[in-house]
C-alpha cells in the first residue's frame, strides 16, 4: 500500500511539471502511471483540484483508456497483438497457446505475481507477425517459447 | 568501416539491438575501428535486420542478419552468406518512387546535417519566399489528398484555417496510426522525423499556425523516441522556436482518437468521444481554435511538394488520386514491408508480385485493404486498381494504404466476428449505432455461425443501421469487412459448413 504522504508528495512533482501546458490531464496519467506503476485511485481527487475538474471527469477520462491501469500490473506485462494482420499470421493460436501455459485469460495477473496479460490492438508490426510487447520489449515473429523466456521468473 | 543497422521498431522486434551490440564488439575485438549508423528501415521487412556495410561508396545489403552472421561482416564480403548486392539494385527498391520516403532507410534519423545533404530543408526554404496563399495554392496543385484514409484535399483544408481568423491557430499531426497493417507513419517517424518537422512548420506559415502537435500512440516506444529527440535537435538548431513550435504528445490506446475530433478531446485532455461535425476542426479544433488535423504522411508529403513543385508531384497517379503512396503489405505475405509508389498499380499486382504471395505457399483468399474498417477483397476484384475512387466504386476503400493478406484457412465469418468486437471494444460509446450497433452485431454473427441464415438480412440491416447512423468511420465504415465478407464469401456464411466440407 502507497504510503499517503508519499503519495501526495510525489504528485504534487508530477503536477508541478505540468503547469501551464495546454490540456495536461493525459501527460499526468502518464507521468503517475510510469512513477507508481498504476494510476492510485486515491490520486484522482488531488489531480482533479489541481486542473479544476470534478472527480467524476478525471475518473471518466482514466477509465477511458485502456493503458491506465487502477490496480499494479505482475512484474511482467505480456502483450499480445490481436489486429488482423497478426490473426493472418496466427496469432490466435499463439494466444491460445500462451493462454494455456500462464492459465491466464486477458486482462489477468498471474496469482504469483509474475505476469499480466494483456490484449493489444496492432503494434505496427504488421509484416513480421504474430507480433508482441514484453515489458515495453517489441517481438516480432513471436512464438510461445521466444515470449515464455521474455517473461522475468 | 561504416555500417548502417537500422533502429526501426520491426527490425529491432527481430533482433537488430542485438546485432548492433554483437558489430560493436565484433569491431571492438578486432581492433578495427567502425562507425555503426542506426538508420530508418529500407522497407524490406522480411529481410530485417537488414545490415549494410559501405563498399567502396556504395552501400551493399545484408541480410536477414543473423547473431553468425555478425563476424562475416569484417571478412570476405563477397561471399558472406547473406550478400544481397548493392541495396539500391534490389528488385524491391529499384521499382519504387519514393519521394515521401526518400530519405527514410537512407539517412541517420537524428542527423539534421545528413538531412540537409539529401534534401532535406528545400522545401522550406521555398516556402519562405513566398506568401501563405501561395504556399496553400502549390500544396492544393498538387492534388494531395488526406494520407490517413479520408481523402480529403489537404490544400483546401489549410485554406479554410489560413483565411480563418483567430489568436491562436495549431497544427496538429495525427500519428494514432491504430489500423492492422499499416505502419507507415511509424517508419516515416523512425526513419526521418525531420521531414514531418519540416512539413508541419511549412503548414504553420501556410495558415498562420504558431503551436503544433504530433499526437502519437503508446504502442509506438521507439517511434515517440526519436520525434521527441528530433524535436529536442530542431528545437536547439533554432528550426523549431518562437515562430513555430511543437510538442510530442502521446495517447492512450484508444482505438477511436484516430479519428480527428476524438483525437483533439483526448489532446484536451478528455475522454477520447467523438466530436460532431459541424464545427469543422478546421474553423473550431483544438482548444476551440482554427486547427489543421493532417495525417504524419500528408505532412510529410509536404516538403518534397514544396521542393519539387506541385507538377512533379501531380504528375504521378491515376485519376483523382494524384501523386504515390506508400503501400504497406502485411498479413501472411512472402515480401511485407513498405513500398512507395505512384496510385494506379492493380491490386493482383501489388498482392501476386510484389508480395510475392503468401507466406505459407497457400492461395491467398482474401486481402483487407485499409485497416480493421476496410473491406475484404477476393481474387475476383483483383484487377481493381489503386485509387481512392476506384477502390470506392468496389465498395471498399484505400484507408491509409494498408493491405492484410489471408490465404485460404481463413475463415471470413471470423473475421466479420472479429470486426464487429474490436467495434464494440473500441467503440467511444457517443452515439448508439456504433455502441449498440456492435455489440448486437457480434450475437447476430454468432447466430449465423450456429446456422440460423434467417439472420443474415438482420446482419445486413443492422450494417446500413450502422453505416448511415453513425457519427463517424469506427461505427460507420465497420460494415465494410462485414459487408464485403459475406458479400464476397457466401460459403463461410452457410450453416453446417463443416459437416459439408
Amino acid at each position: 500500500m502507497l504510503d499517503s504522504v508519499d503519495l501526495e508528495t510525489r504528485l504534487a512533482d508530477i503536477l508541478d511539471a505540468h503547469r501551464g501546458m495546454e490540456g495536461a490531464l493525459l501527460p499526468i496519467l502518464h507521468a503517475v502511471q510510469a512513477a507508481f506503476g498504476h494510476v492510485p485511485q486515491e490520486a484522482l481527487p488531488i489531480i482533479a483540484k489541481d486542473l479544476n475538474i470534478s472527480k467524476a471527469e478525471a475518473h471518466g477520462v482514466m477509465s477511458f483508456y485502456h493503458d491506465f491501469r487502477k490496480k499494479p500490473a505482475g512484474r511482467s506485462v505480456l502483450k499480445l497483438c490481436r489486429a488482423e494482420a497478426c490473426q493472418a499470421q496466427g496469432s490466435d493460436a499463439l494466444a491460445a497457446a500462451v493462454q494455456a501455459k500462464l492459465g491466464l485469460d486477458w486482462h489477468e495477473t498471474s496469482a504469483d505475481g509474475t505476469v499480466t496479460l494483456e490484449p493489444v490492438f496492432c503494434l505496427g508490426l504488421c509484416a513480421c507477425g504474430p507480433a508482441a510487447m514484453v515489458d515495453g520489449q517489441l517481438v516480432g515473429r513471436a512464438t510461445v517459447e521466444t515470449l515464455l523466456a521474455k517473461v522475468r521468473a | 568501416m561504416k555500417i548502417w543497422l537500422p533502429l526501426d521498431s520491426a527490425a529491432v522486434a527481430l533482433g537488430a539491438d542485438d546485432i548492433a551490440a554483437a558489430i560493436t564488439a565484433e569491431a571492438a575485438k578486432r581492433g578495427q575501428p567502425v562507425t555503426l549508423v542506426r538508420n530508418g528501415s529500407r522497407g524490406m521487412v522480411w529481410l530485417e535486420p537488414l545490415a549494410e556495410v559501405d563498399i567502396d561508396g556504395t552501400r551493399h545489403a545484408f541480410g536477414p542478419m543473423t547473431m553468425a552472421d555478425v563476424a562475416g561482416l569484417f571478412g570476405d564480403l563477397a561471399s558472406h552468406p547473406k550478400a544481397l548486392g548493392p541495396t539500391e539494385e534490389l528488385p524491391w527498391m529499384k521499382a519504387q518512387t519514393r519521394l515521401t520516403f526518400a530519405r527514410v532507410g537512407v539517412i541517420d534519423p537524428l542527423s539534421l546535417a545528413d538531412y540537409k545533404a539529401n534534401g532535406g530543408l528545400q522545401g522550406l526554404t521555398r516556402a519562405l519566399e513566398l506568401d501563405k496563399a501561395a504556399i496553400v495554392t502549390e500544396v492544393t496543385e498538387s492534388g494531395l489528398r488526406g494520407r490517413g484514409g479520408a481523402g480529403f484535399p489537404t490544400g483546401i483544408k489549410w485554406k479554410t484555417v489560413s483565411d480563418a481568423k483567430a489568436d491562436q491557430k495549431y497544427i496538429v499531426c495525427n500519428a494514432d496510426e491504430g489500423d492492422s497493417a499499416t505502419f507507415a507513419d511509424r517508419m516515416l517517424m523512425e526513419g526521418d522525423p525531420f521531414c514531418l518537422i519540416e512539413g508541419m512548420i511549412i503548414a504553420g506559415l501556410a495558415t498562420g499556425a504558431t503551436r503544433g502537435y504530433v499526437y502519437m500512440r503508446s504502442e509506438y516506444p521507439v517511434a515517440i523516441k526519436v520525434m521527441e529527440a528530433a524535436v529536442e535537435i530542431a528545437r536547439a538548431e533554432d528550426l523549431l522556436g518562437a515562430a513555430f513550435d511543437m510538442e510530442i504528445r502521446t495517447g492512450a490506446g484508444a482505438y477511436v482518437c484516430g479519428e480527428e475530433t476524438s483525437l483533439l478531446n483526448s489532446l484536451e485532455g478528455k475522454r477520447g468521444v467523438v466530436r460532431a461535425k459541424p464545427p469543422l476542426p478546421a474553423l473550431e479544433g483544438f482548444m476551440g481554435k482554427p486547427t489543421v488535423v493532417n495525417n504524419v504522411i500528408s505532412l510529410a508529403s509536404v516538403p518534397v511538394i514544396m521542393a519539387k513543385g506541385a507538377k512533379h508531384y501531380k504528375d504521378f497517379g491515376l485519376g483523382r488520386s494524384r501523386g504515390t503512396i506508400p503501400l504497406q503489405i502485411a498479413g501472411n505475405v512472402r515480401h511485407g514491408g513498405l513500398y512507395e509508389i505512384a496510385f494506379g498499380l492493380t491490386l493482383g499486382e501489388i498482392v501476386d508480385q510484389i508480395g510475392g504471395g503468401t507466406a505459407s505457399g497457400r492461395p491467398v483468399k482474401a486481402v483487407q485493404v485499409g485497416g480493421p474498417l476496410g473491406a475484404y477483397f477476393p481474387r475476383a476484384l483483383f484487377d481493381t486498381p489503386f485509387g481512392y475512387e476506384e477502390f470506392a466504386g468496389k465498395d471498399g476503400l484505400i484507408g491509409h494504404a494498408g493491405l492484410t493478406v489471408f490465404d485460404d484457412s481463413a475463415d471470413m465469418l471470423k473475421m466479420a466476428r472479429f470486426a464487429m468486437e474490436f467495434c464494440a471494444i473500441e467503440s467511444c460509446g457517443k452515439c448508439t449505432p456504433c455502441r449498440i450497433g456492435s455489440v448486437r452485431g457480434v450475437e447476430v454473427v454468432d447466430r449465423i455461425a450456429k446456422g440460423d441464415t434467417s439472420a443474415i438480412p438482420l446482419l445486413t440491416d443492422l450494417c446500413n443501421t450502422m453505416k448511415l447512423g453513425s457519427l463517424c468511420a469506427l461505427g460507420g465504415f465497420t460494415p465494410y469487412p462485414v459487408m464485403s465478407a459475406l458479400t464476397h464469401f457466401p460459403d463461410d456464411f452457410q450453416p453446417m459448413k463443416e459437416a459439408a466440407e
